[in-house]
């Protein structure tokens, strides 16, 4: 195998379409076997679900006959295109829905800054706190002759963000911390961050949820109680905040033992040696992974349907309960699949990125 | 020791004594006010209700019987049951299809390669909650109804009912040949201790593999023609409006399994791939080079290596599937958590029901990672 390899690569060098076709399609007849399969299998495939999508598919139709009509046939986005305000706002007061559009567009964009190097300075922190003050003005109002809108009736694609954006700023200090007790030398610290992480990694997100909806309340003395959000955001803070804290303990666990002995050596305290040397280089190489767990966590942020808070998908799932529009559940989710693909496809290719160019500094740092 | 802050061991016993004083003043409060909130509600704490009727059907009773008149411990049984019977046969089924891929992934064939690489991104980057929905609105909403159903094998059956497909009638011979494999597979264990013991003593490796395998198949085979060679299968029969006979597989169970199965696969492929590309090709080379044919090479060089790369996050996409069988919930397949949570909204013991949950899941996680800690530590360098 490996010799016919080497051969092939030095009598035949890959130039022109037809060589490129030989060495990586049609090399033996294995390959030519599962070539043939698969394009067989496309050529049946992608036509009919172009057809299904597109050409047949009804875009816009006042009610659902049209749709019911082509079932089977053409896929019916026109479920999108008249839920599509319910979709993505929920119970928010229609003709305020201009409210929490310009809070995700702020979001969004808060996200993307965040996302560029060249804005990783400390004045990002006052640009977040900045953006998130506009983005609670706008959803709850009550100033500036806003109505006021309480958080019962958020909804939507907004909520999805928020919880996600809320739940790791408060999980990513606490999770800091977390690590660090983890690798302390104190055997009860350790002992309580260990059990910490192990309880809540070792249980599934929707035990924690019910947690939150249905003990949460039993906890609080009596006459204080907090509403469904913020239970369902506690419960996805201290999730976060665990696996978080196995990231960044992987980039503690990185830093070479020099370091440590290095800062030791010059005479600094815990907490200097911990803020100065040891996790502005362990959280740096921890970027990426983290990166991957906040898509994670984005995706997780789903659950909170089956406690009854109404995220993106929870509103995509309840205008399927209209009777007009029962039985278009495949181009709905389909819906749901795109919106949540095209957040966490573009988060994934910047972790890549970013590993990248990381990586490269870090070549170059050593040379 | 002196008693004074300077001295680092008495700093860092002040701390964990204040550590350990917090969390047990935090731990009273909470329960404080939990049994002064019971009080008010008068809900009685404890795990008496588990005697009690359940009171509810439960739609997949596969494993153990059960009826309405039937215990909440029963039911709760029944959830643990189905949460481990999809749990297992998903981790089966996403390990075959998840190296499948991974493997693919790394393929010469360019097709194979890029259709790999586009399954991985895209199931990655969709929440399971709305992959399991997709499956779920996909059989029960279009598929056919049982009088159209689809026929794609003789005898296998597809409506919005769930997946028909037939299974060979019960027969004594069948329990005689699980206790032949049983049998086969002890001495086959056996067989390749001798024989790990006789190529350390003589430097012969004996055709371990061969007799293994004989040992495993032969047996069951031989119970099967003692037993009388039973052709006879249950096939699924449209009586009426559904389907009698055969094996059925519901549609919450065929939704969860398939969503399971994919989600887990694309991860597990990911995690194959990076195992097989840490081992440098030299490895190959060199035990080419050694006169070894490629798939010994691969047997006894590569894959050694490699699964000491895939095991330990392997263990990790165990685990995360045992735990998102919990999205159960979302479709109304009967598992721990959705029969402890019917339980919950019934009787009110929320505090027992989270509990049970949380102590199921524990236990599963705890054994599976035992478990593997136990394979990795076999698999380990020895002596570092």
């Amino acid at each position: 195998m490996a010799a016919e390899r080497i051969g092939t690569l030095s009598l035949q060098p890959a130039v022109g379409p037809v060589a490129w076709l030989r060495s990586n399609l049609f090399s033996g007849w294995l390959n030519t076997i599962i070539t043939l399969a698969i394009v067989y299998a496309l050529w049946h495939a992608i036509p009919a679900f172009i057809d299904w999508a597109f050409v047949n598919a009804i875009w816009q139709t006042p009610d659902s006959k049209a749709c019911r009509a082509a079932a089977g046939e053409g896929a019916c986005w026109a479920f999108v295109a008249e839920k599509h305000r319910f979709i993505l706002f929920g119970t928010y007061p229609f003709e305020h829905h201009w409210r929490p559009a310009i809070a995700c567009a702020i979001l969004v964009a808060l996200w993307a800054v965040s996302a560029l190097r060249a804005f990783w300075r400390w004045w990002l922190i006052l640009v977040w706190a900045a953006g998130l003050a506009v983005i609670g003005t706008l959803m709850w109002g009550g100033v500036l002759g806003l109505d006021f809108v309480e958080n019962e009736r958020w909804g939507g694609l907004i909520l999805t963000l928020l919880l996600t954006t809320f739940g790791i700023a408060a999980a990513f200090p606490l999770s800091v911390a977390i690590a660090l007790g983890r690798r302390s030398t104190m055997p009860v610290i350790q002992g309580l961050c260990v059990g910490f992480i192990e309880l809540i990694r070792g249980v599934p997100l929707i035990s924690l949820l019910f947690m939150a909806s249905v003990m949460l309340p039993l906890f609080l003395p009596a006459g204080v109680t907090i509403d469904k959000l913020l239970r369902a955001q506690i419960a996805l803070v201290l999730f976060a905040a665990a696996y978080l804290a196995e990231v960044i303990r992987g980039g503690l666990q990185a830093i070479p033992a020099g370091q440590y002995e290095a800062a030791d050596a010059l005479g600094l305290s815990y907490w200097r040696k911990t803020l100065l040397v040891v996790l502005p280089q362990a959280l740096r190489i921890s970027i990426p992974p983290i990166v991957n767990s906040v898509i994670a966590f984005f995706k997780d942020t789903s659950l909170v349907l089956i406690i009854g808070l109404f995220d993106l998908l929870s509103t995509i799932k309840v205008s399927l309960n209209e009777p007009a529009w029962t039985g278009f559940g495949l181009e709905a989710y389909l819906f749901a699949a795109l919106v949540y693909f095209t957040f966490c496809f573009a988060m994934s290719r910047y972790s890549q990125n970013l590993e990248r160019t990381l990586a490269r500094a870090e070549e170059g740092k050593r040379r | 020791m002196k008693l004074s802050f300077n001295d680092p061991r008495f700093r860092s016993l002040v701390y964990q004594a204040a550590a350990i004083v917090s969390a047990l003043a935090f731990g009273a409060y909470l329960v404080s006010n939990t049994l002064a909130n019971l009080e008010e509600r008068r809900i009685a704490s404890g795990f008496a209700f588990l005697a009690r009727e359940a009171g509810f059907a439960i739609g997949e009773t596969t494993l153990i019987a059960y009826s309405a008149a039937d215990s909440y411990l029963r039911a709760l049984t029944v959830g643990l049951a189905n949460t481990l019977r999809v749990s297992l046969i998903g981790i089966f089924a996403a390990t075959v299809l998840g190296t499948l891929i991974g493997l693919a992934r790394l393929s010469h064939n360019w097709l194979l390669a890029r259709l790999a690489a586009a399954y991985v991104e895209f199931i990655r980057n969709v929440p399971l909650l709305v992959q399991l929905f997709l499956w779920y609105v996909l059989i029960t909403e279009n598929l056919p109804g049982s009088r159209g159903a689809l026929e794609p094998l003789p005898g296998w059956y597809l409506s919005n009912r769930g997946i028909h497909f037939p299974v060979p009638e019960p027969h004594p011979a069948y329990a005689w040949m699980l206790g032949a494999f049983v049998a086969g597979t002890v001495a086959a264990i056996g067989c390749a201790w001798c024989g790990r013991r006789r190529q350390a003593r003589t430097g012969r490796r004996p055709p371990v593999l061969e007799i293994a395998l004989a040992c495993v198949l032969v047996p069951p085979a031989l119970a099967y023609f003692a037993g009388g060679a039973p052709t006879a299968l249950s096939v699924p029969q449209l009586t009426g409006f559904n389907f009698t006979g055969g094996m059925t597989l519901t549609p919450e169970f065929a939704a969860l399994g398939a969503g399971l199965v994919i989600y887990t696969a694309a991860f597990i492929a990911e995690i194959v791939r990076a195992g097989v590309l840490a081992i440098p090709y030299g490895q190959f080379e060199a035990a080419f080079a050694l006169g070894l044919r490629r798939p010994l090479a691969m047997r006894l060089v590569v894959l050694p290596q490699a699964l000491r790369v895939i095991v330990p996050p392997l263990t990790n996409q165990y685990l995360n599937l045992t735990k998102n069988s919990s999205l159960a919930v979302a479709i109304g397949y009967p598992d721990i958590v959705s029969i402890a949570n019917t339980a919950m909204n019934q009787t009110g013991q929320s505090i027992e029901g989270i509990a049970i949950i949380m102590a199921v899941y524990l236990t599963i996680s705890l054994s599976i990672s035992a478990f593997m800690n136990w394979y990795n530590a076999r698999i380990a360098l020895r002596g570092g």
